[in-house]
């Protein structure tokens, strides 16, 4: 009976494994690479324990708790006691990501797709499919545990020590054991890879948020969620192992439960029922625009969410920054001095730059949709429709335009949130909510150089993102690489005035929208002359 | 009235040729079938009709009007389903009827939940989850439930079954009844053989043959199967008798219609039992033209 439930369970890991040989290699170099960086640059941002006590001192007030865990090991903080608190939690996220992401890949969207009922016409058994996809993702987490666990010894930080280092290993697998157990359970009770990642995801969001408000309100709250468990390690300082076992416990029933359902049910067949979708579209879905909106709704509610966390995360240490930033010279080099202005208003522009520019992404993302549509083969719909190109291109403009708004609104309000608890006389929100909505003018011109290109050179409406890019760098780092001016002038970031320490300059605020509304009427034009592919 | 008018029709990308001086015309109530093999210039053709695609040189206009400048009035009366129908994943079908529906400006509630039920649509299902047959429901009944005059269909049929296939035919017909026109792109020659009163034949961008289907039976050979009593042995030297098989004394033949009387007089001599005579599918028609023009490429 087992046998037969499980036969050829080894023969079809070792397929599975080839399949995913190269996928496997990536996410599991890239977080060990990214967790060793990360403890190397901790040793330049901080490199004595004066300024290590200072960053301490930021990390003790309810905000950061809500992003990080609580802070432990804050009296003495060893690089040791940074890599737990502040990587540990955000790393782990990223694991549970890959496991949910892989093993959705191997259940249902196999079984979706029909090459399990393939499969099951041979000698196979019910049970080898999950089996082998378990004992995978499995494999591949403890390889991550020693991977990320001797990388991070082999930094040969003094405080990171080979204990420590397996635990902080061990940890970010045992995550990823457990949400491959979780998404195989949801992958029996859905009805089709796109639920059962959306469950997943749902249920990673939810333990992330259970956690937090946990740790700042009612602790056994708190121990409701994996993430919860992780944190209570306390690597590096008290090396609790409980929490890692009670992890992988969890994990194991998951899994058995999984297994159980996966043997009573049909193959296809799920214990949620699928639920049926609208038979009729709502008034909302009756123009492009209302198209538009639906089609990228979920990318719009999700990055406001995001932006708010990311100005949230922003804020949490702004009550301390002075103390902070004063003790950390790399910093401070990145700060154009600027007399009369505490270092906490000086910071302000570079938050701001940076927000504007992660708000930059889903903004494109908005108005590059219309590229993408293209490339699909949907645009004809509309066009053999009544709808002209100009309602089209227009719609996602729009939403383009309102999203552009939305993203700096919400990164303000989240730095203000945050502020407020964690700041005795915080910043007001007028401040912010200028300093954000300066860099409107920026976005802008990225919508239109979008615009612009999918009218006129429509292959390559991509190189929006390098120039994003290119942005980036030079803005971020441009004053900390000592880059020339002109470089920095060259991408419409580098072109806003820095409230609130530089006077608001509406001069080169209209040029930049003047540029914006260039290249967008130039865009337009194009659109509706050439020729749609597809 | 003509419906559709294509002149001279020229269409380049780059340094290919898809169409090279098209001409064409659909007449008002006309079921009109544009038959060619992939790759001919079929949806090329009739994304220019659409104004997706902009002509390199000539003149196309629907109702009259230009297609690419006054694509928007002009689709108001239009209804299209295409060749490879790509919906939103994220949609329902029911979503995505409405949607086209919608945006073309025509309601008519109870056309679209008769069509919903005779095409065997569930449109509560996200498009992302539709086989190929589903979405080309999708696509045909998004198409005839707008009260449209032009129906613009690229293989329309491709991906549906049988059952839904003859659905399909009554709708063309239906709405052929109702005085409108259908311009129908197909390679399955069956299909426009049932549904077209005229075709178009193109091949490599060039229209190579147009006209009334009765009218283009004539340059083609009837399919003739006779058995006779006695044995026939000179039919094969008779002018204008083709791809002779002897089975006994049963013969099948293909023979060029202008010279049918003749032959069949000559057989008769040798006492015929049986005789069965096919007047010439579409698929005669296309394969002899592949023939003489150098086969499929």
């Amino acid at each position: 009976m087992w046998h037969e439930l499980f036969l050829n369970t080894g023969k079809y890991l070792r397929l599975l494994l080839r399949r995913d040989r190269i996928r496997l290699t990536i996410w599991l170099l890239s977080l060990t690479l990214l967790t060793v960086v990360v403890a190397l640059a901790y040793t330049e941002l901080t490199p004595t324990e004066r300024e290590r006590q200072a960053m301490a001192e930021t990390m003790r007030n309810p905000a950061v708790t809500t992003m990080f865990g609580p802070g432990y090991g804050l009296d003495n903080y060893t690089y040791g006691a940074i890599m737990g608190h502040q990587m540990l939690l955000f790393t782990a996220l990223i694991v549970a990501i890959m496991s949910i992401l892989l093993v959705v890949r191997h259940t249902r969207g196999d079984e979706e797709s029909g090459r399990i009922e393939m499969l099951r016409s041979l000698p196979f058994g019910r049970l080898s499919n999950l089996a082998a996809t378990g004992l995978a993702l499995f494999g591949a987490n403890v390889l991550l545990a020693l991977l990320v666990g001797l990388g991070l010894f082999a930094t040969g930080i003094e405080t990171i020590d080979l204990h420590g280092s397996l635990l902080y290993g061990a940890c970010l697998g045992a995550t990823g054991v457990f949400f491959a157990a979780v998404t195989a359970l949801f992958a029996q009770l859905t009805e089709s890879s796109r639920s059962t990642t959306g469950y997943s995801f749902a249920f990673l969001i939810a333990a992330y948020l259970i956690r937090a408000v946990g740790d700042v309100s009612h602790e056994t709250l708190s121990w409701l969620s994996p993430f919860g468990w992780i944190v209570r390690t306390q690597v590096y300082v008290n090396n609790y192992w409980g929490p890692f076992w009670l992890t992988i416990a969890a994990s194991l029933a998951l899994m058995t439960l999984s297994l159980y359902l996966n043997a009573i049910r049909d193959l296809e067949a799920s214990f949620i029922p699928a639920k049926p979708g609208r038979r009729t579209a709502s008034v909302f879905l009756q123009s492009p625009l209302g198209l538009a909106w639906r089609l990228q709704r979920t990318t719009i509610i999700s990055w406001v969410a995001g932006m708010f966390v990311l100005g949230a995360s922003y804020g949490s240490v702004m009550g301390d920054m002075e103390t902070y930033l004063n003790s950390m010279e790399l910093l401070r080099d990145m700060l154009p001095a600027a007399e009369g202005f505490s270092l906490t208003e000086q910071f302000i522009p570079m938050l701001m730059a940076v927000i504007s520019m992660v708000a930059a992404i889903p903004v494109l993302l908005m108005i590059l949709k219309l590229r993408g549509e293209e490339n699909r083969k949907r645009t004809e719909h509309l066009l053999a429709s009544a709808v002209s190109r100009n309602n089209i291109m227009m719609s996602f403009f729009i939403l383009s335009f309102i999203v552009s708004f939305l993203m700096l609104l919400f990164g303000a309000t989240g730095m203000w949130s945050a502020a407020v608890a964690a700041m005795n006389d915080p910043v007001p929100f007028a401040t912010l909510f200028k300093a954000a909505m300066v860099y409107l003018p920026a976005l802008w011109v990225m919508i239109a150089l979008a615009v612009l290109l999918t009218g006129l050179l429509p292959q390559g409406a991509g190189l929006t993102w390098l120039y994003l890019g290119y942005s980036f760098v030079v803005v971020y780092l441009g004053p900390l690489l000592k880059l020339p001016e002109w470089l920095v002038r060259l991408s419409p970031f580098g072109n806003i005035p820095r409230l609130p320490i530089e006077e608001l300059d509406f001069t080169r605020l209209f040029l930049l929208t003047l540029i914006a509304l260039t290249f967008t009427v130039r865009g337009f034009f194009g659109y509706n002359r050439r020729d749609i592919q597809g | 009235m003509s419906v559709i008018n294509i002149e001279n029709l020229t269409k380049r990308f780059g340094n290919l040729t898809a169409l090279d001086g098209v001409n064409l015309e659909v007449q008002e109530g006309e079921v009109y079938g544009y038959i060619g093999p992939n790759g001919a210039g079929k949806t090329t053709t009739i994304r220019i009709l659409l104004g997706i695609l902009k002509a390199t040189a000539g003149t196309v206009t629907i109702f009259g009007r230009d297609a690419w400048r006054d694509a928007v009035e002009i689709h108001r009366r239009v209804a299209y389903v295409p060749g490879e129908v790509n919906l939103w994943p994220d949609l329902t079908g029911g979503e995505v009827i409405d949607l086209l529906v919608k945006l073309r400006g025509s309601n008519n509630k109870s056309r679209r939940e008769e069509l919903i039920e005779k095409f065997d649509l569930d449109p509560t299902k996200k498009c992302g989850t539709y086989s190929k047959g589903n979405r080309q429901k999708v696509a045909l009944v998004a198409a005839f439930a707008a009260d449209a005059d032009l129906y613009i269909l690229d293989e329309p049929s491709s991906g549906l079954d049988p059952l839904m296939d003859r659905v399909f035919q009554e709708c063309v017909l239906e709405a052929k009844k109702n005085g409108k026109s259908v311009f129908l792109s197909s390679h399955i020659l069956s299909e426009v053989e049932k549904l077209c009163d005229k075709v178009s034949i193109i091949r490599q961008g060039k229209i190579v043959e147009a006209g009334a289907l009765h009218e283009l039976r004539h340059l083609t050979r009837a399919n003739v199967l006779v058995e006779t009593g006695r044995p026939a042995a000179s039919l094969a030297e008779l002018r204008g008798v083709h791809n002779i098989r002897e089975n006994g004394q049963v013969y099948s033949f293909q023979v060029d219609t202008e010279e049918l009387g003749r032959v069949i007089n000559y057989v008769s001599q040798f006492d015929i039992l049986r005789l069965e005579c096919a007047p010439p599918t579409l698929e005669d028609l296309f394969m002899r033209h592949y023939e003489t023009t150098g086969g499929i490429s």
